[in-house]
């Protein structure tokens, strides 16, 4: 029989970003939290301490700080008649795990969508006419504005002691940031952090083709910093070990640099970490959470009483507990009904790297995360989509996280992968390239969705979630559009060689390839519960004292990494939690 | 320029900054320490002794990972290096017996899109797909892959990285592609996973190791990055 706690107020399934958020604001407001974490315990001392934390073996190739696919993990397959397989060795994607969650071995990239990506579907519309949308295409507006969430990306921004430089203040274009961006209520806690080399060459080169190029909002740290809530960042030291590690040097806004440190001192917070969930509980008419089942370190079967559930787990794995859960009605491509699944998303991302002589010092060793320069001239209301051919635009930008040889070395094109010639190739290539990357946004469409699988299970029996995904012509055609500007762009800097991977036509996703952690959607946010899992606050449709924040409510994704976002519609669900759903507890939206 | 000039003073400023001590001292003690030479970091591949492969296979990884990574005037060689005693302490580590992978069934083919879908973790990939070499060998030359000469020895490689030598049990794509990973992985690696002997790969490339503090190298541009690589161990190379 299982074991039974103490109920509490609220009860919080994983402890990464969304989940320390929700913790410190529930708190805040005089509830009783526990989270329940399926990875270890985790925090700057001793787990990401140097030396031990920049072994490469361990961190890029044993994976030390994400999840083990062996417990859990996900089925791929292209089309809905074909058989998924298991994602058996990581690639494509890297979920995090243990306490800070992927908001510990992300890089630090810190974006607000812009104002025309929160009502992408009706924007086209006007811009080009209801026909213009592909009916295969399942885009939906944000069922919220910029402005809503303003306050909230600001807040956010200065939780993580984000370093950039605001390109619209207060209605006011100002020079060196980005003057596309959505109008910002102050500049950025901290000024943009220093330029590598391919950085610096990528203003020369983005000025030159007539781009307005501007420092990447980097939440790692410029200067010392200390955030509203009183915790302290040091600054970057470039050590080139952002991306698959932990922050050895409270640089890198992580949950466990940025949060926790206040969140560990409450009484009413407490966190068991090895606390495997399985499942939401549901009170007979499905209609209300009673709390969850989890496995403890033990592996004994435990249930957590709650009177709200918060599923704070990556964005896929939220979708995964919502369908073995029951809440709400599992997505059918074919019928076209149900919400939970629906719009699954990715990341469209190509690489372009530039081959210099031994004369130019490029040293990618040194690396920060989250450091760089992009422009938006390709993104949103920039882009012509009638002329350019295709829905959804995307940044190009300069970014360096910090390259080693066991993380792998891009040689230059002709270069055979060994022998002699290739340890000349990797020689020249080490210290004198750099690249540059598009990052494209991705539509979503009725075939591309998560269900629960037929065969396969995961670790503790349950039926592991099931992609169904692959790239539409339409994203074959942005990748093919951007990295032909990328490249145009690289001639102007006339490197020695110049390598690019546009996505050819008829390309199938390739899940072996590390491309982005940028999954989204599967249970999405919107206006209509026939469409969506969850409404404006993140609230379930089908079981309201359910809050799912995470990049699983993107209806689509745009051009830039998810964490701004993320943060934000999280502190904004917290609020309408603190605000309205406390007072009186049940739907928020009565659709 | 010696080891103690250029990262110091960044670090110092740093650590002032934060008033962080526990995680000051364990860097600066790992940074400066030149005592405690990992064990065996002086050994040639040729003092190792296998404790995954037996003597055939371990004759088998010696020649390959040779002929991927060849003794030349551009670096040391996988030997010389240390890849192999790498590649037989990498087996015995839990990634290699499929620790962090999905190892449950069925299992079925799929487009190469969706990566290995056999059931053999990278101990028995390499395994499987050294005795299948051999067999072709055998057959072939009527020698071990070890007793072939260099260039019959890259053809073999060859068609194996082409998905050209149809292998018992196994892909032979598949397998070349572990046995070049996991030989780069010995060439590359911090010297306390055995490969990377004097950190001679990283001095090869360029790589400064576990320095990681470039805060006063970011925007130097008219010189090449002056210091010698540091290990884990605190090591100069």
């Amino acid at each position: 029989m299982a074991i039974v706690k103490p109920k509490v107020d609220a009860v919080i399934v994983g402890l990464g970003w969304t989940g320390a958020i929700m913790a410190k604001e529930l708190t805040d407001a005089g509830l009783t939290v526990v989270a329940l974490e399926r990875g270890p315990d985790r925090d700057t001392q001793p787990d990401f301490a140097y030396p031990r934390v920049v072994d490469e073996l361990e961190g890029s190739i044993h994976r030390k700080f994400l999840q083990s696919l062996a417990k859990e993990t996900i089925t791929a397959r292209h089309g809905i008649k074909d058989t998924a397989v298991p994602y058996r060795q990581m690639g494509s994607f890297k979920p995090g795990t243990g306490v800070g969650g992927a908001g510990t071995h992300w890089s630090g990239c810190h974006f607000r969508a812009l104002r025309e990506d929160f009502n992408l579907r009706s924007n086209l519309r006007q811009r080009y006419g209801a026909k213009f949308i592909p009916e295969n295409m399942s885009i939906a507006d944000f069922p919220l504005s910029y402005e809503d969430l303003e306050p909230h990306f600001d807040h956010f921004e200065h939780v993580c002691g984000t370093s950039g430089k605001a390109g619209v203040l207060n209605g006011v274009k100002i020079p060196g940031g980005n003057p596309f961006e959505g109008s910002r209520s102050r500049e950025f806690p901290l000024p943009p952090n220093r330029d590598y080399l391919g950085a610096e060459l990528f203003y020369k080169a983005a000025r030159e083709r007539g781009y307005n190029p501007y420092p990447i909002p980097a939440s790692n740290a410029s200067a010392p910093y200390v955030n509203p809530y009183g915790c302290q960042m040091g600054p970057c030291n470039f050590c080139g070990f952002c991306s698959d590690y932990g922050c050895l040097n409270y640089s890198k806004a992580s949950p466990n640099v940025s949060i926790l440190p206040v969140l560990r001192l409450r009484k009413a917070f407490e966190l068991r970490a090895h606390a495997q969930v399985l499942k939401v509980n549901l009170d007979g008419a499905s209609s209300r959470a009673t709390g969850v089942t989890y496995l403890d370190a033990e592996g004994k079967e435990t249930e957590q009483p709650a009177d709200l559930v918060l599923l704070c787990a990556f964005s896929l794995f939220n979708v995964h507990l919502m369908l073995l859960s029951g809440i709400g009605k599992p997505y059918d491509p074919v019928a076209g009904s149900g919400s939970v699944g629906r719009n699954y998303s990715y990341q469209n991302l190509n690489r372009v790297t530039l081959f210099f002589d031994e004369k130019v010092q490029a040293n990618g060793f040194i690396g920060i995360g989250g450091g760089g320069a992009t422009f938006d001239d390709l993104n949103g209301n920039q882009l012509d989509n009638a002329k350019a051919g295709f829905i959804g635009g995307g940044v190009i930008w300069a970014r360096q996280p910090g390259s080693g040889p066991i993380r792998g070395i891009t040689t230059a094109p002709g270069v055979p992968n060994w022998g002699s010639a290739w340890k000349q190739g990797v020689k020249d290539a080490f210290r004198h390239s750099f690249y540059y990357e598009v990052q494209g946004a991705c539509m979503s469409y009725r075939s591309n969705y998560l269900d629960l699988d037929p065969t396969y299970r995961d670790a503790f029996g349950r039926p592991l979630l099931r992609m169904t995904f692959d790239w539409d012509a339409n994203e074959i055609r942005a990748s093919q559009f951007l990295v032909g500007k990328a490249l145009d762009l690289c001639k102007v800097l006339n490197p020695r060689a110049l390598s690019g991977d546009a996505k050819k036509s008829g390309e199938h996703y390739n899940i072996t390839r590390y491309q982005s952690t940028h999954t989204c959607g599967g249970a999405i946010m919107g206006a209509d519960p026939k469409t969506s899992a969850l409404n404006r606050y993140l609230q379930s449709w089908d079981v309201p004292n359910v809050f799912a924040p995470g990049a699983n409510a993107f209806p689509q994704n745009n051009g830039y990494n998810p964490t701004g976002m993320v943060g934000a519609l999280t502190y904004w669900a917290a609020k309408a939690i603190r605000e309205q759903y406390l007072k009186s507890p049940g739907a928020l939206v009565h659709a | 320029m010696s080891d103690d000039e250029a990262p110091s003073p960044s670090r110092r400023k740093l650590f002032k900054s934060l008033s962080l001590v526990p995680i000051a001292a364990v860097a600066i003690a790992g940074c400066a320490r030149e005592t405690d030479k990992p064990a065996g970091a002086d050994r040639h591949a040729g003092d190792y002794h296998p404790a995954f492969f037996n003597a055939a296979e371990w004759a088998f990884i010696v020649a390959a990972c040779e002929r991927l990574i060849p003794p030349d005037d551009v670096g040391p060689s996988a030997s010389q290096a240390g890849v192999p005693e790498f590649i037989d302490r990498h087996m015995q580590t839990p990634y290699a017996s499929g620790d962090i992978w999905y190892m449950q069934g069925p299992f079925i083919e799929a487009a190469p899109q969706f990566g290995y879908q056999g059931r053999l973790p990278v101990r028995d990939i390499l395994r499987v797909g050294i005795k299948g070499i051999d067999a072709h060998c055998a057959k072939q030359f009527a020698k071990t892959f070890a007793q072939l000469g260099t260039g019959d020895q890259e053809s073999v490689l060859k068609s194996a990285e082409a998905g050209k030598l149809p292998l018992e049990n196994i892909s032979a794509k598949e397998f070349f592609s572990q046995l070049l990973n996991e030989t780069r992985m010995g060439y590359f690696c911090d010297p306390k996973h055995g490969g990377n002997k004097h950190m001679a790969a990283w001095k090869m490339i360029g790589y400064p190791g576990m320095r990681a503090d470039y805060a006063n190298w970011v925007g130097v541009r008219d010189r090449p990055y002056p210091l010698a690589p540091v290990d884990l161990a605190g090591k100069r190379g």
